[in-house]
């Protein structure tokens, strides 16, 4: 009977943090069995036993805690569920390739592919300068498979950690007694030790907003080729509210990344409050530490529904912290463009380098800005 | 009473309460897991919430010595766990050689004279692992200002408590330490690390919490002044500051007050001691626009 009866109730356990694992909660590896020894140590007597027990073994982050709370109403009240209400999610559309074609486009494509030739400029060559904006699926498909092999090298700083080196700053104690030892102990050849070189880190910020979309959907897959290519990169996305999306574009496959970077982001296409979704990233990451000395890539187009003095006041907090700001707007590249939607101008004083995003060679342009 | 000696998670509140800190039942539920499955415990939470706080309290109820490591970037295992005296040692070996030893005795046995225990210089992790009787208490401070090298190093040390030093061999520790690791979140400590550990959120303490806090840690202040001062600094943490306040900054501030003789919060002296409270030009800016009338009147009327 005991025996039945303890089953059971792992089995309750084991379905909740399944429960927690579907509403999209990242609990590590081995933590069930952990939660479940936790258990057994303080009881399960009282909720609050349980809820404690399951924050402290299956390592709840701040953000997930409301997500945490409501699952673990559902599962051991039984009440009501009070899942936090998901908006409708259309970015899987916007984000995955297309594979079947309306066939006027494959006529456009075709028609550029004649043009090509008779400029004599490849193909790919034509569509690395074309706008994002005017590309079909087809030739967006290209693209992207161009950008899969983009790779973002960095700046790099100076790093705290030593290494060996053939003469230098810092006399290698470890390495000069060593070799001492063996000659008697008289330290007649020194050895060395230098500061290395370490990526400064980058954080780009993508604006999702409705007057980006044309361009989000082809940016993040440069976001995710920066994150895929090298350490030290964080990457969020800024709309009505600020998420981060580091975790979820860390995946090598862009597909699969893009994916799970779609299920995660609850605005695309909707309204901008730039200067807000700034001051969340500048309050919640930026300020801590996450900007400091680093290189700031922001991708928005600059019009904010927000209040541009909030915008301004947050650009200059990013200024101070961080080691240079990159604005990329893809509007920039239009004939006439003159920085005047209200956000752009309020935040251009603060910007180191000012380059337009709307096609795949400005983008290699802005790798190499953010490289050298 | 010993902390360790604790049986359930109320127990561990009154030890610590013993200790001058005040835990909730989630903060206590952790520890209390810390010690009975053997975990490192990590902490989480806005700067000035007590995470260090925790790892004190927790040494002077073990009657132990609290061993803190402050993680920097670039901390590599020489400032982390040991290193060796390389001055005494080439020291030692001239000696040896003024006194005729070294050509007598053969450079093998010389190189054991030199990488002896003597010439070891400890360094937190290791005298952490080394200390017998009651376990001590160890505080890797800021883990999230080491770079990644570093944690993965972290992680081999936790996993099973020993270092080895090529030279001589291998420490277990007899006794492992309790371990607390805290983060201020500038970036994501490792998964594996985090699997490794227990963690808890520490948040700000609610507005009774806080006022049984500056009882406690400021034990001349009246009862009146401490709950007008937890009602003003809760306000403020709703107000859309650069830096909230602290608990620690709470206390600065009640000391202050006392400083200068205050036993009620005026609009004066609330502007001259704002300093000890908010640390940015801006946000002293925010909070004497807004008035400081106004804070009080939604503190009173709340």
């Amino acid at each position: 009977m005991s025996v039945f009866l303890e089953r059971t109730i792992d089995r309750h356990f084991v379905e909740f943090v399944d429960a927690l694992r579907k509403e999209g909660i990242s609990v590590p590896l081995g933590a069930t069995l952990e939660f479940g020894k936790a258990l057994v140590e303080i009881g399960v007597d009282r909720r609050e036993k349980v809820y404690w027990s399951g924050r402290a073994t299956l390592a709840i982050q701040p953000e997930e805690i409301p997500i945490y709370d409501a699952v673990f109403n559902q599962h051991w009240y039984q009440g009501i569920p009070k899942l936090q209400e998901v908006p409708d999610l259309k970015p899987l559309t916007l984000l995955l390739d297309e594979p079947d074609e309306a066939p006027e486009d494959e006529e456009k494509t075709e028609q550029i592919a004649q043009d090509a030739i008779n400029v004599r400029y490849s193909r790919t060559e034509v569509l690395v300068k074309k706008d994002f904006a005017e590309c079909s699926d087809k030739e967006l498909e290209e693209l992207y498979e161009i950008m899969k092999h983009l790779r973002l090298h960095g700046k790099t700083k100076r790093s705290r950690r030593l290494q060996k080196a053939r003469d230098g700053r810092y006399l290698d104690f470890r390495r000069t007694a060593k070799y001492a030892l063996r000659l008697g102990g008289d330290p007649i050849q020194l050895f060395f030790r230098n500061p290395g070189e370490r990526p400064r880190r980058l954080v780009l910020l993508l604006d999702v907003s409705g007057s980006m979309e044309t361009y989000a959907r082809s940016l993040i897959r440069f976001v995710h080729a920066a994150i895929a290519g090298r350490n030290q990169v964080e990457a969020f996305t800024l709309g009505t509210r600020l998420t981060r999306l580091t975790r979820e574009l860390s995946n090598r496959d862009p597909d699969v990344a893009l994916n799970r970077a779609a299920k995660t982001v609850p605005d695309w296409s909707g309204g901008t409050r730039l200067g807000e979704g700034l001051r969340l990233f500048n309050d919640e990451w930026g300020i801590r530490g996450m900007a400091r000395g680093a290189t700031v890539v922001i991708l928005s187009d600059g019009w904010d529904r927000g209040e541009t003095e909030i915008l301004e006041e947050q650009m200059e907090r990013l200024s101070r912290v961080s080691h240079q700001i990159v604005w990329v707007n893809p509007l920039k590249a239009t004939p006439g463009y003159e920085p005047l939607a209200k956000g752009m101008s309020a935040a251009l004083p603060y910007v180191d380098e000012f380059l337009d995003g709307h096609n795949l060679d400005s983008l290699q342009m802005l790798a190499k800005v953010v490289s050298e | 009473m010993n902390i360790l000696k604790a049986s359930n998670v109320e127990e561990v509140v009154s030890c610590l309460r013993e200790q001058d800190y005040l835990a909730n039942e989630g903060l206590a539920t952790a520890i209390f897991l810390a010690l009975r499955l053997k975990k490192p415990l990590l902490l989480e939470g806005e700067a000035g919430v007590g995470k260090t706080e925790v790892a004190k309290a927790l040494s002077s109820s073990v009657n132990s010595e609290m061993i803190r490591l402050q993680c920097y970037e670039g901390i590599d295992a020489s400032q982390a766990v040991y290193e060796w005296d390389y001055a005494k040692q080439l020291l030692h070996l001239r000696a040896s050689e003024a006194t005729g030893a070294a050509s007598e005795t053969d450079l093998v046995a010389l190189e054991d004279e030199i990488y002896n225990e003597r010439f070891l210089i400890r360094r937190p992790l290791m005298r952490a692992l080394e200390k017998t009787g009651s376990p001590s208490v160890l505080l890797i401070d800021e883990v999230d200002r080491a770079d990644d090298e570093f944690e993965a190093f972290l992680l081999e040390v936790l996993s099973d408590y020993s270092v080895t030093v090529p030279e001589i061999g291998t420490f277990k520790a007899e006794n492992p330490p309790l371990v607390i690791i805290t983060s201020n979140r500038t970036r994501d400590v490792h998964d594996a690390l985090k699997r490794r550990c227990l963690y808890h959120w520490v948040e700000h303490p609610g507005i009774e919490q806080e006022v049984e806090i500056l009882r406690i840690r400021a034990p001349h202040v009246s009862l009146s002044l401490a709950r007008d001062v937890a009602t003003v600094v809760s306000e403020l943490r709703n107000m859309d500051l650069y830096k909230t306040p602290g608990v620690s900054e709470t206390i600065d501030w009640v000391e202050a007050l006392m400083t200068v003789g205050a036993d009620e919060i005026e609009p004066e002296v609330f502007n001259s001691t704002l300093g000890a409270l908010l640390k940015y030009r801006e946000d002293q800016q925010r909070v004497r626009n807004r008035g400081f009338g106004d804070v009080l009147a939604a503190v009173r009327q709340g």
